[in-house]
């Protein structure tokens, strides 16, 4: 009993001194735990805390509200309002075609809306949210809201979206915005604008829109949100409201728009209007046109390939980025080159007797009249388009002279519109001709550039603006769309005034005797008469035909057995009132053929809504179709083949 | 007479235990009530689970030693037929066979296990007279190896671990010798590269992923980075109860159950966890001394047995969500939300109040 007892008070001795042992761990770990808490709690507490503001805390992008672009007439050209979409974010789906296929039982959805959706996912990336259909009227947005459980990453978003009211008008100036892609955000990213991007889908990618980006996009607000571990917000912390992008105000008015580009009906060309006092564009036509509301949305296959395609070419941007020959437009400012040169001095003049020869050659480069003007004097050769004049003043200025003084005028180089995307146009000199085909310059190259033919190639902007620096006596002012821009939030106005580019000193004598041998063209006799038929105030203008093909040397031109396509650009400047311009323009219309029987009317109608206010088809005194004076049809007959394609050798074209 | 009602009721029960209890659970439904969202029913249910593990308590402390002593080998038998009945016929969900669906209700044998274990080896080497052989201990390691062994196939690494350390405590306090304890460690280090391959592939990421939860940030590090989070943006005094952003926000997994410490850890900061795991050491050290006053050798191995289990619960639970342990599906005793390891626990407490309160009346 005693040993037992002993036995006992032994164990119970080596008992508790393990227990003691444990009790020794069990401290020893606690206080590795105390350790780590306070190395977590107090050490590390502000990266944690850091880590859990982040947690906790998302920045959401406000977009502003995108400026509007309205015509000079108060005319809203592009505008906003918001739209249901449905949208799918592809990372969130693991079945994508069985949603889709569910969502098409509750939702309509287009095979073109299918196509659309497939290239949009292309071009996004995969946890973005792409739409599928837009439009959704508010029954359908409620009968998707109401299963919207059955659809995770699936969204009904209000998205706002970019409207062009007046559809294809003017569609090359206000341009259209369309979804940002890569090339863009490296755009955004070189002009260090990417954070002001971010929650903006879409971004302008031409004309107006381009241009003036970053006016009209504003800036982006943000919003301090609290989120839940599936990034849904919970409560909003703070918010910087988004400035809302400035209204942009066009020289253009929306109704001369109109007018200009119903008036070329069913042909392919190009207008540009001008107030040569201000640089103001006032009407600007690129023909044909095409609806920018296809584009917002991220266009699709079917339209994209049809506009692409065409061999109208409704894409091209012609006014910028069309090039022609500018043909006998370009005489006026041949002639103020002679002019000023000394060259032409009146009463100069020559006896045309239909053709022109180089020394030591017998080359005949002919007039388009065969036969000849007769006497010609300088204001005669620009009414009556006499070729034979101009080859010889061509000449006698020499190339180098007269590239130097058309320059001033804007020719071969870019206007500096207020858009992108603009081409120079080519005028040719000597040396440019040795670098390009390492060729010297021939003596019939100067000559047939005196008649805008040979290698010389504008645009219609360039030739608007040249024929604006004439009216305005030489003071180049700097072409621009837009007049004011207007910011959103305090209607402060900010108005773009009248830069003044270039100022060519000119002969006051010398411009009178280019502006009477204009406006004898819209006179009876002269190469235009039709369209000055009736006018109320006198118009200066000028007819040339720019050819597509060559003709060789004897053949005879005749466009009725011609390939539409083939046949002859017609072109037209002028500008009204003679004595005191506000505006100037230049039309070409492509295989027009006669550049006064169809470009001229075309600016009738558009002076006479500038100056008159007169509205075709309002007054029932349409220039062409009504009845014309007997000489003024003979004279149209005459300005339609104001050179004959024919008088130029083809040689020394394709030299 | 209402008085002595109390009196003769309360006769079993550890005043001292029985308050450091009530103040931890109190503490357990507060965090309950932030983790869960606020949420009523929640709460309601943790509190039944209360009330149904204190009644088994108050039964189990009115059991005496030598009653207990007594069931220990039949209660042994029937967890491990019932563990290979779970092994034959059990039901598996997510991925783990641990339940047996008696037709009326399903059991977790694994449960039973908790207790039964401890009381089998105790009663084991109470039997034995004097200092324990060699030999006995070899028979105590078979007796605890089994059932691990099955628990670990289903597969439950928390419980397994939690049995083997309750278990093991017998062992090393019935005087396993130190010779062989550091020889076990050797052993057991050497034996790693084994173990290793016998883990599921998920156990094997859980420690991968513990050594540097970095490796997989969305995936299954996602758990202990968010916990870490919380519990390190908790500062000295904690958001404030209801205001961890953390567990509000959702950014919490499991924060009812495995991870509601990281909750207390938030919103409680490093004075809460200093005052919690000063309430556990309490509760610990109280059981240690019941232990070392035990009268027999049963009662003193199962009373240091099971407070040494309560620690691990707590020092694994709290390591884990803190980030210096493996991410092991142990909740954290007293507070974490559900019934069968509150049931198990208190059940265990009771064992202890039962050891204390009856050793006068032996001694008598």
């Amino acid at each position: 009993m005693r040993a037992e007892i002993k036995n006992f008070q032994h164990e119970q001795y080596y008992f508790r001194l393990r227990l003691g042992f444990s009790a020794l761990v069990v401290i020893l770990l606690f206080s590795l735990l105390a350790v780590r808490f306070f190395y977590l709690q107090i050490k590390q507490h502000d990266h944690y805390q850091t880590l859990a503001e982040n947690n906790r805390i998302s920045l959401v992008p406000i977009v502003p509200n995108r400026g509007l672009i309205i015509g000079k007439n108060g005319v809203v050209l592009a505008h906003n309002f918001f739209v249901y979409t449905l949208e799918i974010t592809p990372s969130k789906i693991t079945d994508l075609e069985v949603t889709i296929a569910e969502l098409r039982k509750l939702v309509e959805i287009s095979p073109l809306d299918l196509k659309r959706f497939k290239k949009l996912r292309e071009e996004s990336r995969n946890f973005e949210s792409v739409p599928i259909r837009t439009h959704l009227n508010e029954f359908e947005a409620a009968k998707f809201a109401v299963n919207h459980y059955r659809f995770p990453g699936v969204e009904i978003k209000s998205r706002l979206f970019r409207h062009y009211p007046l559809g294809k008008l003017g569609s090359h100036v206000i341009g259209y915005i369309g979804r940002i892609n890569a090339m863009d955000l490296a755009g955004l990213e070189k002009s260090d604008s990417l954070s002001n991007y971010k929650g903006s889908d879409h971004v302008g990618k031409s004309g107006i829109e381009q241009f003036y980006e970053p006016y009209l996009h504003g800036t982006t607000g943000f919003q301090q949100v609290e989120v839940d571990a599936d990034g849904r917000a919970v409560r909003v912390l703070s918010s910087t409201l988004p400035v809302p992008g400035n209204d942009i105000i066009l020289s253009i008015d929306s109704k001369m728009q109109e007018i200009a580009e119903t008036a070329f009906g069913e042909h392919r060309g190009a207008l540009v209007a001008i107030n040569p006092k201000t640089g103001e564009v006032l009407a600007y036509v690129s023909q044909p046109t095409f609806d920018p509301n296809l584009f917002v949305d991220g266009i699709d296959v079917d339209n994209w390939k049809s506009l692409n395609d065409s061999l109208d070419k409704p894409l091209i941007n012609r006014p910028i980025r069309g090039i022609y020959p500018p043909g006998s437009t370009f005489k006026p400012f041949v002639a103020m080159a002679g002019l000023e040169n000394g060259k032409r001095v009146p009463p100069f003049s020559i006896q045309d007797a239909g053709y022109f020869t180089l020394a030591n050659s017998t080359h005949r480069y002919r007039d388009w009249k065969p036969g000849g003007h007769g006497m010609v004097d300088m204001q005669r050769a620009i009414t009556v388009s006499c070729d034979t004049f101009f080859y010889g003043l061509a000449l006698d200025l020499g190339i180098e002279k007269l590239t130097d003084f058309v320059r001033h005028f804007g020719f071969g180089e870019k206007s500096g519109i207020d858009m992108q995307g603009e081409i120079g146009g080519l005028l040719p000199t000597p040396e440019w001709k040795m670098r390009r085909y390492k060729q010297p310059w021939y003596q019939g190259e100067t000559v047939i550039t005196g008649i805008g033919q040979g290698y010389t190639l504008v645009t219609p902007m360039q030739l608007a603006q040249a024929t604006a620096i004439l009216a305005n006596n030489g003071v180049a002012m700097k072409p621009h769309f837009v007049t004011k821009i207007q910011q959103a939030i305090s209607g402060e106005m900010q108005i773009i005034a009248a830069e003044v580019q270039d100022k060519i000193v000119l002969n006051p004598e010398n411009i009178a005797i280019v502006r009477r041998g204009m406006i004898d063209v819209t006179l009876p006799g002269g190469t235009a008469a039709s369209v000055g038929a009736n006018a109320t105030y006198s118009i200066a203008a000028k007819t040339g035909t720019a050819q597509v093909v060559g003709i060789k040397q004897n053949e005879k031109y005749n466009a009725n057995s011609i390939d539409e396509r083939h046949r002859d650009h017609a072109l037209f400047i002028a500008y009204a009132p003679a004595d005191n311009p506000t505006i100037a323009l230049a039309v070409i219309v492509e295989n027009g053929s006669h550049g006064g029987s169809v470009g001229g009317p075309i600016a009738r109608k558009v002076m006479d809504y500038y100056l008159l206010g007169k509205q075709p088809g309002v007054d029932a005194t349409p220039l062409a179709s009504k009845a014309k004076p007997p000489g003024a049809i003979g004279a149209s007959v005459i300005g339609g083949a104001a050179i004959k394609p024919g008088a130029i050798p083809e040689e020394e074209l394709h030299d | 007479m209402i008085n002595k009602l109390f009196q003769h009721l309360a006769k079993h029960i550890d005043s001292f235990l029985m308050t450091c209890l009530i103040f931890t659970l109190l503490i357990g439904l507060f965090v309950l009530y932030s983790a869960s969202g606020q949420n009523y029913s929640r709460l309601f249910g943790q509190c039944i689970n209360i009330i149904v593990a204190l009644s088994l308590m108050w039964a189990a402390a009115n059991i005496a030693p030598n009653q207990l002593e007594r069931v220990a080998l039949p209660l042994y038998v029937l967890g491990v037929i019932l563990l290979i009945c779970v092994a034959l016929f059990g039901s598996v969900s997510h991925g783990a066979r641990r339940w047996l669906n008696l037709g009326f209700t399903q059991i977790q044998p694994s449960e039973i296990m908790r207790i039964a274990m401890p009381m089998m080896l105790a009663w084991y080497f109470s039997k034995r007279e004097g200092k324990p052989a060699i030999a006995d201990f070899a028979i105590g390691g078979l007796l605890l190896l089994v059932p691990v062994a099955l628990i670990m196939k289903q597969p439950d690494l928390g419980t397994a671990i939690l049995i083997s350390a309750s278990g093991f405590y017998i062992l090393f306090l019935a005087g396993l010798s130190w010779k062989f304890l550091v020889g076990g460690v050797i052993a057991f280090a050497a034996s790693t590269p084994i173990l290793w391959s016998m883990l599921h592939d998920y156990q094997r990421r859980r420690i991968e992923i513990l050594l540097d939860p970095t490796q997989d940030p969305l995936g299954a590090g996602y758990h202990t980075i968010q916990a870490i989070i919380a519990v390190g943006s908790g500062g000295i005094a904690g958001k404030g109860w209801l205001k961890g952003t953390q567990a509000q926000l959702d950014f919490l997994p499991e924060r009812s159950t495995d991870f509601i410490f990281a909750v207390f850890g938030e919103e409680f900061g490093l004075l809460g966890n200093l005052l919690l795991l000063l309430l556990f050491s309490l509760i610990i050290m109280r059981g240690l001394v019941i232990a070392s006053q035990a009268p027999s050798t049963f009662s003193r191995l199962l009373a240091g047995s099971i407070t040494l289990t309560f620690f691990t619960y707590g020092f694994v639970n709290m390591g884990m969500v803190s980030g210096i342990l493996p991410v092991v599906g142990v909740p954290l005793p007293l507070i974490s939300y559900g019934g069968t390891s509150m049931v198990m626990l208190c059940i265990g407490f009771g064992i202890l109040m039962s050891i204390q309160t009856h050793k006068k009346l032996v001694a008598t």
